[in-house]
């Protein structure tokens, strides 16, 4: 059969986000699929740099609009890293708090998108309505429903009071109620079984291969979590689990998401009823030492890397966001090969992608006037050649 | 185990229950007692400072003179002349705002009054920008 190449997007391909897709079509099968991004660049690492430290915070969390607590965490640690500041264990029990409430509306709103993508808008309609309930969390904690603003340079903005607490653990209650009712539509509707099973197939070598993260990499049997594997805030004090499920498709996906909201819910519980007392917040001096920092932060969507370089002003020399679909989106690639045309909007929103996170590179040349696109084979070489100045030999890699 | 139509049930009860929205904008909407809204301004505190200015991410604040200085106070015999409290302005670019309050929270004379206020779409770009005196 002859072949044809059909962009998918950038007009939303799955969610309202501009991504292309280039996929060879084989009848309705799908032979090949390359990615393509650079729609939604917005110059941010370029903007934080002309901004003081504090300023960044706000912009930093407009980097994505779901994970905003994930990125802005991620950056202050980097900075009180370097500022040496010592935040107070209550503002770390409340970031911590902000992550897990972050991480059950992203997983709901997910639910939503993907109850959606099968076609199955009941699913969408209920979960989204509940997701109100843990944004009404959010904007009673923070002032805010989607950017929380809670971080500050030292700790957190603000206090968490008794009402407070026991209105969200009103809230998380009933949503735990909410939840075992999906556990139980998500593993017994037939409608899901049948549009999920087998779909977007990526096995466990090829998850560590293409470096999946998050859940994608939990779905397909790969137990990696930073928050277990390198603690951060203190969650080397909750008792959770990792859950992931050996399925290796859309389903285990769903399953693997739905039930870490069960995780969360019981993280929640544990930091809202083990606060520590004591102060929320440090005085950070305005300028940092000169310096460099690298964190990495379990995002909703996975393992999000920040980079930060002080030089000792008042504003950072450089900032470096590696957001988790980025990681994902090499095996997007992989997991739409083999499967059918229609299903491919299901798999894109499978791996939950947030292009506004993820577009970041381009290499523009002003002495020349002209853009240019580095491939795979230049860039690992340019990486190679720029740690072999410094001492470190990847080439054998 | 396969169940189809699982959710029928669920969905015949949802039948009978109030809908889960709110009828804005023909009822008032309900925010949270700290939701951050518009910024309102409180010339008398104001020292002119420029704190405000500095922090705000967003570049959405302007602290000018005000236009009329309020008139000297009258020199009390064998005393030095008090100094005057100059007065101040305050633009405020409503359409660049993020609602971060970080200037409110930063303004050491808390000059800067933290709202409520969230209707605040214009068809008219003039009127977003606010000049508080
Ligand atoms: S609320 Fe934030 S963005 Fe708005 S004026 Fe104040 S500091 Fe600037
Ligand atoms: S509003 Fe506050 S911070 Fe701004 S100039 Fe006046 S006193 Fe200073």
């Amino acid at each position: 059969m002859s072949k044809i190449t059909i962009p998918l997007g950038p007009q939303h391909p799955a969610l309202k986000e501009p991504e292309n897709f280039m996929l060879v079509l084989e009848g309705e099968q799908i032979s090949g699929a390359t990615v393509n991004l650079g729609y939604n660049h917005r110059g941010m690492e370029k903007a934080a740099e002309e901004r003081t430290y504090i300023q960044n915070l706000y912009l930093i969390e407009r980097v994505c609009g779901i994970c905003s607590h994930s990125h802005t965490t991620c950056y202050i640690t980097n900075v009180e890293e370097i500022a040496k500041a010592e935040t107070p264990k209550r503002a770390l029990a409340i970031r911590a708090l902000f992550g897990e409430l972050e991480r059950v509306h992203s997983h709901l709103l997910w639910l939503g998108v993907a109850a959606y993508e099968m076609g199955f808008e009941t699913l969408f309609m209920y979960t989204w309505r509940d997701r109100e309930q843990v944004l009404d969390c959010l904007e009673m904690l923070s002032g805010n429903r989607v950017h929380y603003s809670i971080n500050t340079i030292g700790g957190v903005r603000r206090d968490i009071s008794a009402e407070q607490k026991a209105e969200v653990l009103k809230r998380i209650a009933y949503l735990e109620e909410r939840t075992k009712y999906y556990v139980k539509i998500g593993t017994e509707e037939s409608t899901i079984l049948a549009r999920t099973q087998n779909v977007g197939k990526l096995p466990y070598d090829v998850a560590i291969q293409r470096g999946a993260v998050g859940p994608t990499a939990r779905a397909s049997g790969v137990a990696r979590d930073v928050r277990k594997d390198e603690p951060y805030l203190i969650y080397n004090e909750l008792d959770f689990k990792v859950i992931t499920h050996d399925t290796c498709d859309v389903f285990g996906r769903l399953v693997v998401r739905v039930l870490e909201l069960v995780e969360s819910y019981k993280m929640i519980k544990q930091i809202l009823n083990g606060l520590p007392e004591g102060p929320i917040a440090v005085k950070v001096p305005m300028r940092l030492p000169a310096g460099e920092a690298v964190n990495h932060y379990e995002a909703p969507r996975g393992e999000d890397i920040h980079y930060l370089k002080a030089n000792g002003t008042d504003k950072p020399d450089r900032v470096k966001v590696r957001a988790p679909t980025m990681a994902n989106l090499q095996s997007v690639a992989y997991m739409m090969e083999g499967g059918w045309l229609a299903d491919a909007p299901l798999v894109i929103a499978a791996i939950d992608p947030c292009m506004s996170c993820t577009d970041r590179a381009a290499v523009w040349d002003p002495k020349k006037g002209k853009t240019t696109v580095y491939g795979w084979e230049e860039l690992r070489k340019m990486g190679i050649e720029h740690y072999k100045r410094r001492g470190v030999d990847f080439s054998r890699l | 185990m396969k169940h189809p139509a699982r959710i029928f049930k669920e969905a015949i009860m949802h039948l009978f229950k109030k809908p889960a929205t709110c009828g804005y904008p023909f009822e008032k909407a309900k925010v949270m007692p700290n939701f951050r809204g518009r910024i309102d301004f409180d010339s008398s505190k104001c020292i002119g400072c420029q704190m405000c200015v500095r922090v705000c991410p967003a570049k959405a604040i302007e602290i000018k003179l005000s236009a009329e200085q309020p008139p000297a106070p009258a020199p009390v015999e064998g005393q030095p002349a008090a100094p005057v409290k100059k007065k101040f302005d305050c633009i405020m670019k409503l359409d660049r705002c993020v609602y971060c309050w970080q200037c409110a929270e930063t303004c050491p004379k808390k000059a800067l009054i933290m709202t409520q206020d969230f209707e605040l779409a214009h068809v008219d770009r003039k009127e977003l920008r606010r000049h508080y005196k």
